[in-house]
């Protein structure tokens, strides 16, 4: 009986310990792999800090009042970034004025209007699939469309439109999820008081949601001010040393859209130009400007993430 | 508090409406000015004639000229925007093609051809190569030609080391590419597929600069700004340099860079100046850009051409190799 007691225990105790002894390793492992995450990320991380830390530190000697305010030169010295700072502004905000307002619109009537039907599935994985294709095919799209067949020229208007197309899948994409995000609580509660449903819309969805929809139009802008590619397609210039006419004019009728139809440059194009010179020098000023494009990048998404932060500070459910 | 809510609902309502008009406003006016530039000179095409008109249209402006503008679609690119009656002047770093003469005829558009500078293809290696001071062009076409498989120096030529030979030349997008391949391959764009290339010509001297069994070449600028990291080797013993590039030894791997002058912009006097201003002013300009001028004599010659309203151009379209500058400018222009 005490010997059957004894092996029994025995036993009892050598099954603890194989539960032991695996649950052991199987915590090793993974641990391990955290250990092997951490190491993946921390060289991600590592490589992109060296890559700006060593931009900052070649660019930032360079960046003086003097260089925002002068424009391309060939002595290095003297060239500044005036017109392509000044470029890259106007052409984002042609950009914002024309994909913010036909961005939402179609996220608003995709989601809420839009009768669930193969139409609406086929123009969903549309818009999906165009968020992928390169920039350089929006570039001879807007070459084609823009500059000949509507006859825009090499415009900030042109390039504002060639923009907006690009980032407007992702305005769409992202108004849609951000309705989608609200509670259909919400929507009947809405209907329950007798509102209509533009009412409850206007009133009730776009409110709670702006958060979400504005960060995904920041971002998206954020996406465009640093590319290149369809722009040169469109005839973005290299050398240019005078600015737009100015929207603000002293006549009437005090504003003038002339500015929409200047030739100009912009940040990304005269970096590029910079980095391909001969010169030594003129990299130091492809890297200054390289921190100023970062430094807008980053107010962009800061700028993001604090309206997000305010806006969904309001919002309760 | 119904109020309220209606008068909220109004001012949102206004605000969209507002921003609809504004856009609407903004397209709509500026379709109609679109064209109604002013006084404005368009320059557009390759890259490499880039820093010479970029300069001179900087101190043309200092000197109280119109604005102009300079793009870099390429030679091709240029061409094409040119043909097209959008620019008033082409860069290119070669001669007008059979493809884009008919396509500038289609649209009735006649120019002028003004040779402007020359630029030296530089045949370079890394300054720890201490055997290959002179290469034959016969050598550089045993290396580079499409059915070349020499991987190794000593198999260039007998009496040079074992070691590895790794090359570095421009991407095919390229005019330097173009010359180089016709002038050393004897057709243009035929060449080997294994080397490193790079539209960037700062990762080629990057390149040359840290590998000991390099061979690369690019652009005589790009050579001049780096003399301490590469080093130019002769080419059937003639070193690239402003003289022999100037006096016509350095051959053929010297090249003319050129401007096409649409004839109708010709007529407007801001582009007529600003043309003047740059056959006058173009020999001190390439210098200082790290590319070679035409001899002194050459411009006041190029002036009167242009001065003369003569059209088109001295190579009928054909692409042409190790030209002197006495055929550049004594061969009649041709339409």
């Amino acid at each position: 009986m005490a010997q059957a007691e004894f092996s029994q225990s025995n036993s009892q105790s050598d099954y603890l310990q194989q539960i032991r002894a695996s649950v052991a390793r199987r915590e090793l492992i993974s641990k391990l792999f955290g250990v092997l995450g951490l190491l993946v990320i921390s060289i991600a991380t590592l490589i992109l800090i060296a890559l700006v830390a060593q931009l900052f530190v070649q660019g930032i000697p360079r960046l003086n009042w003097k260089f925002f305010t002068s424009f391309p030169s060939s002595d290095f010295n003297e060239a500044g970034i005036l017109s392509a700072w000044v470029g890259s502004l106007l052409v984002m905000l042609t950009t914002m004025v024309i994909a913010v307002p036909l961005g939402v619109a179609a996220g608003i009537y995709l989601e809420e209007y839009a009768p669930k039907n193969w139409l609406a599935a086929l123009i969903e994985i549309n818009v999906t699939n165009l968020a992928g294709v390169p920039s350089i095919v929006y570039g001879l799209l807007a070459l084609g469309l823009f500059s000949t067949v509507l006859n825009l020229g090499e415009s900030i208007l042109t390039a504002g439109l060639t923009l907006a197309l690009l980032i407007l899948p992702i305005v769409i994409v992202t108004t849609r999820e951000a309705l989608r995000a609200i509670p259909s609580s919400l929507r009947e509660a809405a209907y329950a008081l007798g509102a209509s449903r533009w009412q409850m819309i206007w009133d009730h969805i776009l409110p709670y949601s702006s958060g979400s929809i504005l960060t995904g139009i920041i971002i998206g802008l954020s996406r465009a001010i640093g590319e290149t590619a369809p722009l040169i397609t469109i005839g973005a210039l290299t050398y240019i040393a005078f600015l737009p006419p100015s929207p603000i004019q002293s006549q009437f009728p005090f504003i003038s859209f002339e500015w929409l139809t200047a030739p100009f440059t912009v940040l990304p194009i005269q970096m590029f130009n910079w980095v391909s010179r001969p010169q030594p020098e003129f990299q130091v000023n492809a890297a200054a400007a390289g921190v100023v494009l970062i430094l807008l990048t980053l107010t962009l998404n800061a700028f993001a993430i604090y309206l997000r932060y305010r806006l969904r500070k309001g919002v309760k459910w | 508090m119904v109020f309220d809510k209606v008068k909220l609902v109004s001012n949102r309502f206004t605000a969209i409406v507002s921003a609809a008009a504004v856009t609407a406003a903004v397209v709509g006016l500026s379709v109609n000015a679109v064209n109604s530039q002013g006084a404005v000179v368009k320059v557009d095409g390759s890259s490499t004639v880039f820093p010479i008109t970029e300069k001179i249209a900087e101190s043309s402006k200092k000197a109280g000229g119109a604005n102009v503008t300079v793009g870099i679609s390429g030679t091709g690119g240029g061409f094409k925007k040119f043909c097209a009656g959008d620019t008033d002047i082409s860069n290119a770093s070669r001669p007008i093609l059979k493809k884009e003469m008919t396509a500038c005829q289609a649209k009735g558009i006649k120019y002028v051809e003004l040779p402007v500078a020359f630029d030296a293809l530089t045949v370079v290696v890394n300054p720890g190569n201490t055997w290959a001071k002179n290469l034959t062009t016969a050598e550089l076409k045993k290396i580079w030609e499409p059915t070349s498989t020499i991987k190794n120096w000593k198999d260039v030529r007998a009496g040079f080391p074992n070691v590895p030979l790794k090359l570095y030349g421009p991407g095919a997008d390229s005019g330097t590419f173009d010359y180089f391949t016709e002038a050393i391959n004897g057709k243009s764009k035929a060449i080997r597929k294994d080397f490193t290339a790079s539209e960037d010509d700062n990762v080629l001297v990057q390149g040359v600069s840290k590998d000991k069994g390099a061979l690369g070449y690019f652009g005589y600028a790009y050579y001049k700004a780096n003399k301490n990291r590469v080093r130019a080797v002769t080419v059937n013993g003639v070193a690239p340099s402003e003289q022999t590039v100037e006096n016509g030894t350095y051959t053929p791997l010297s090249r003319p860079l050129f401007i096409y002058v649409s004839t109708n912009s010709a007529k407007k006097p801001e582009v007529r100046k600003f043309v003047e201003y740059y056959i006058k002013n173009a020999g001190k300009t390439a210098d200082s850009v790290g590319y070679v001028g035409l001899p002194a004599k050459a411009y006041p010659v190029i002036g009167k051409r242009f001065s003369a309203g003569k059209t088109g151009t001295i190579f009928g379209g054909d692409e042409a190799v190790g030209l002197k500058i006495d055929e550049l400018l004594s061969r009649e222009l041709k339409e």
